[in-house]
């Protein structure tokens, strides 16, 4: 697959969209008020869970026990997100995992256009064993390289850091990052390329000033899908963070769940509204990249 | 040019560092994994070689039988359920809504994007009994169903179609995307010729659908198998692997086995197991895949 079927799929008023139901009966208009009804009923399975619990999060505690569980709020009790924030360490939490997230994603960014680089634009022999190596990695289950890991980990006394976290999610974005980049390098013309080193330039030049700009766009969107995976993560923060100071918001969602979920229902919501936040602003802000970078994985395989 | 782009140097620095550190961070240690299975112990209590013993246990291991089961099960069901929800999502986009398509599938897409552990926590207090009703038994109540009301993560089979069916729900509007973009490909003239000659329904989707989608339809499905196989995080924080274990997949059985029980090499050897599945299903489909292509 291509990535022109990626273009035609978010531009407006592609053929298929102008595709007019070829027979015209009298039950016509009948036909189109179910399609209608069953297009309405998925997307409300789909969004009310999400609606549930952004409404859940306002209630105090004892509306839960009072009213059934699908009544709306009574007034909008904030306090539920500031006893997550705080009393239920969802701060702490949410601070913790954006200080491994942040310079994981920027490490695959860095890893990955450099590597690809080399990889497709560069010629050598073996490249594509060595293409093969890094996109098996999509395929391998985190509990292949768990134990070895925490076995490295324990003798560098990194266990319980959050440089091992860092070091292990670089490399879990590693796979598909450098799988992708590749495919938007494919696409550079080589003309650009030639012109540049014609004018002079080094390869890291051509690099920098040539290639780079030109797959700024997809750079970004591995940052996105990266971004994504990480701030999801729950297997590896669970294996080598152990203290409560450390744990991101997965882990500590959680534990939170643990400790509080099963009585204070205000409080869970809330922290799960935390914990799903910025997920939602980049989809809002992104929403048709976000949707291009995560199939491209899958499409292009 | 190519003198250029044949320099050793630089494609040491620019690829070392990714390679270094996958190397070390990735590949050393899938090997060293397989270096654990004929060993006893853990880095706390030491190592005693044992031979083959681990994947003795494998072939006697009832609860290894129990989580491989368990796996291979979700993995389909959870597939199908996927894949053909994406399916029927993507058909009613390019049949149905047309044009005015791409809200609905932006706001389909969305639950794949949030945080597992979020959505399965969501899911809890939505399948909750106690101690008061979650909105799936409280709707039941207010609509007359008293009967379905029940520990819906409390009861095996209950708690395994809980956990396909937020699987389906995460992750529909993501496959659905996949195959809208496989069905836009279908030609215009194509459609319309099939539709003269009287092909609709079932017959259209079999005789001039599927025929296009197939490729790309193969792709999701080992998308989907190899993903759900790697099922974790939604486990653990929905049902952690209960009630009792009925719940449990490979793994979270190898998590358990490595960490709980401090026996790193038979948890290697689940984990071993486990690649070696995942391996074997994508290899074997993509075989097929390309079979069906060739006839």
């Amino acid at each position: 697959m291509s990535r022109a079927t990626d273009m035609r799929l978010h531009r407006p008023g592609t053929p298929t969209g102008s595709r007019k139901p070829f027979r015209t009966s009298p039950t016509r208009a009948a036909r189109m008020a179910l399609r209608r009804i069953v297009i309405t009923a998925l997307v409300i399975v789909e969004i009310l869970p999400l609606v549930w619990l952004v409404l859940s999060s306002f209630k105090e505690e004892s509306e839960f026990s009072l009213y059934p569980v699908y009544s709306l709020p009574r007034g909008l009790h904030f306090e539920n997100y500031i006893d997550a924030w705080t009393t239920g360490n969802i701060g702490l939490y949410f601070a913790n995992s954006l200080m491994v997230v942040v310079p994981a994603v920027l490490l695959v960014i860095g890893l990955c256009t450099t590597g690809a680089f080399a990889l497709e634009i560069m010629r050598w022999r073996g490249r594509n064993v060595v293409l093969m190596l890094f996109v098996i990695g999509i395929l391998i289950p985190g509990q292949m390289i768990l134990l070895p890991l925490f076995t490295i980990y324990f003798n560098l006394g990194l266990l319980d850091t959050r440089l091992s976290l860092i070091l292990t999610y670089t490399v879990f974005g590693l796979p598909l990052g450098v799988f992708l980049m590749v495919g938007y390098y494919k696409a550079v013309p080589r003309e650009l390329l030639e012109a540049a080193v014609i004018d002079g330039a080094t390869v890291y030049q051509a690099f920098r000033m040539v290639a780079l700009p030109a797959v700024a766009n997809a750079v970004a969107t591995v940052a996105l899908v990266s971004f994504l995976f990480i701030w999801g993560d729950l297997l590896v923060a669970l294996t080598f963070v152990s203290s409560n100071e450390l744990r991101t918001v997965q882990t500590g969602l959680l534990a939170f769940t643990d400790q509080y979920g099963q009585r204070e229902w205000g409080p869970t919501f809330a922290a799960i509204s935390i914990a799903t936040l910025p997920t939602l602003v980049v989809f809002l802000a992104l929403n048709q990249r976000v949707i291009r970078g995560l199939t491209a994985g899958a499409v292009k395989g | 040019m190519t003198a250029l782009l044949r320099d050793r140097t630089a494609i040491i620095v620019l690829l070392g560092p990714a390679l270094a550190l996958y190397a070390a961070v990735m590949l050393v240690p899938i090997v060293w994994t397989i270096g654990y299975t004929p060993f006893e112990g853990s880095i706390i209590g030491g190592f005693t070689f044992v031979g083959t013993k681990n994947f003795e246990t494998l072939l006697t291991d009832t609860e290894f039988h129990n989580a491989l089961r368990f796996s291979i099960g979700y993995a389909i069901v959870s597939t199908v359920g996927q894949v053909g929800a994406g399916l029927l999502l993507a058909l009613a986009y390019v049949f149905w809504l047309g044009r005015s398509s791409t809200l609905v599938r932006t706001v389909v897409f969305f639950p794949i994007v949030l945080p597992t552990v979020a959505v399965s926590a969501l899911f809890v207090k939505l399948f909750a009994i106690a101690p008061q009703y979650g909105l799936l038994n409280a709707t039941l109540e207010t609509v007359g169903l008293d009967a379905l009301i029940q520990p819906w993560l409390g009861q095996p089979a209950t708690a395994s179609a809980a956990l396909v069916f937020m699987d389906v729900w995460r992750a529909s509007g993501f496959y659905a995307i996949i195959l809208f973009a496989g069905l836009v490909e279908v030609p215009a003239e194509v459609l319309d010729a099939a539709r003269v000659d009287g092909a609709r329904g079932l017959t259209m989707f079999r005789r001039v659908l599927f025929p296009f989608l197939r490729p790309i339809l193969f792709t999701a499905i080992i998308f989907a198998l190899v993903g759900t196989l790697k099922v974790f995080d939604s486990v653990v924080a929905l049902t952690r692997g209960g009630p009792g274990s009925a719940t449990t997949p490979l793994t979270l059985y190898m998590f358990d086995t490595s960490f709980k029980y401090l026996d790193y090499g038979y948890g290697s050897t689940i984990a071993v197991a486990l690649s070696v599945l995942c391996l074997v299903v994508t290899l074997a489909l993509f075989r097929f895949a390309r079979g069906d292509v060739d006839r």
